[in-house]
This record gives C-alpha cells, structure tokens and sequence, in this order.
C-alpha cells in the first residue's frame, strides 16, 4: 500500500533534503524497510537492528502511535500518512 | 544565534512558571537550520517530573502538523531546569538527536529566570546567543521605569 511518510527534520539530509518521501509496504515495518533501503544513511536511526523500533522515535500512522497497535507489524491503509517524530526529551 | 520575539520569551518563560514545581517544555517552530522562531507551542511534560521532561508524543505530531500547515519545520525545543543552571544536563545531550535545533534551557533556579541557547552536535554542546529585540524596553504607553504611576 502506498504511503506518505513524513521525515522528521534530522533524518531530511539523508533523503536529498526531502520532507515527505512515498513508499510502499504491507505494514509499518516494510515500509520503514524500503525507507533504509533506498536511504542507507538513516540505518539504526529508525528501526534497530533486531526489527524494533529505535527508542528514539515515535511512528504514527496517520494519527495513531504504532506502538500501541501492532508496532513495526501494524498495517499500513492504502493512502496512509506515516509520520517518524522524534522522541523529545531530557533532564 | 536564535532570535526569538518578545512574546515568544514570554509566553516561554510563563510557561515554565507556570509548570513549577515540574520542568515544563515546548517546541519552537520557525525555518529548520535557521536562527529564527517564529511560533512557540506548549506543550505538556508527559513525564510530570521535577527532574525530567518528555514532550507528550502526540503533542509533537500535532504540532508537527500545525508547522507543516505554516510552512515551516519544528527548529527548536525548549524545557525548564527548576534548580540547576540554564545549561544542559548529560540526559539533555545524550537526547539531543537534531543538529539543526536550537535546544533552549530555562533556569529557575534564582529570583529571574535565565534563558539560553544551544546546538548539541554529537554530544558536543555550543552555547549561541539569544537576540530577543525589544526585550527590557518599556512597550509604547508604559510609562518610563522608576516613574512612579500615582503620589501619595
């Protein structure tokens, strides 16, 4: 399914400076799959190297935070709105 | 440099003033990689901590949107340290993930809140100044500082 996946300001330099790239895949965790793919310079910054999620980013689909659904397995609706956040926070 | 307006400061420091006894944070949106803010954003301390914050991650999303919709990016963040200097801690560098970003500390530790500014670039911190033009001049129709309004 085709998706608009909206990149957070730190991962931009990877992608030629793009915001919003589209990308394919049955679920979160193939579309975030093609994205290193086609970007290598945003590997280990969005999924680790086990599969999960890098606790440093936060992945909604459309307006739903995918770790509450079905994590990198939540599907992806055909049209959808990916947005990778990053985590903010501190001391 | 970041250049901030006056009622961006101020509803910045209110903000965090107002999130005592916990830090309080936010998020500066204005041309990513530049030295200006145009909006400032509110956001709720997810962790509700005196020690710690957290900008709630669907605040973030929201706001990214409302950025979005303005024609800008997220450049920046903002969060209080209730008793320590307005300098970041080793949490807020290990944390620090955006080059680009202005990472704002707003120290209330003494009687006047302090306001500074960073770029943390792979755990090296740089501090950078804070224009705000007009801060500390009487607004038009204020009357001059140490000109009492009344006599007795």
């Amino acid at each position: 399914m085709a998706a608009e996946v909206r990149l957070p300001t730190v991962l931009r330099a990877h992608a030629g400076g793009a915001s919003v790239v589209t990308l394919s895949g049955a679920t979160i965790g193939e579309v975030l799959g093609k994205l290193v793919a086609e970007y290598p310079g945003m590997e280990g910054q969005v999924v680790q190297a086990d599969g999960s999620l890098h606790k440093f980013v936060n992945i909604y689909v459309n307006d739903d935070d995918v770790r509450y659904l079905q994590g990198v397995d939540t599907p992806v609706p055909d049209g959808a709105e990916i947005s990778i956040l990053p985590a903010v926070a501190g001391g | 440099m970041l250049r901030l307006t006056k009622e961006i400061y101020f509803d910045m420091v209110g903000h965090c003033l107002s999130g005592l006894p916990d830090e309080a944070c936010g998020l500066l949106v204005g041309s990513y990689g530049g030295d200006e803010a145009t909006h400032v954003f509110l956001t709720k301390n997810a962790a509700a901590s005196a020690m710690v914050y957290e900008i709630d991650p669907t605040e973030m999303l929201l706001v990214d949107r409302q950025a979005q919709a303005l024609g800008s990016d997220i450049m920046g963040v903002f969060h209080s340290h209730t008793h320590t200097d307005a300098y970041p801690s080793p949490t807020d560098v290990a944390q620090a993930l955006d080059p680009g970003w202005h990472y704002v500390l707003v120290s209330l530790r003494d009687t006047h809140p302090v306001v500074r500014s960073y770029l943390i670039t792979d755990g090296v911190v740089t501090e950078e100044p804070v224009d705000v033009p007009g801060l500390g001049e009487p607004e038009a129709g204020e009357p001059e500082a140490g000109e009492p309004e009344g006599s007795l």
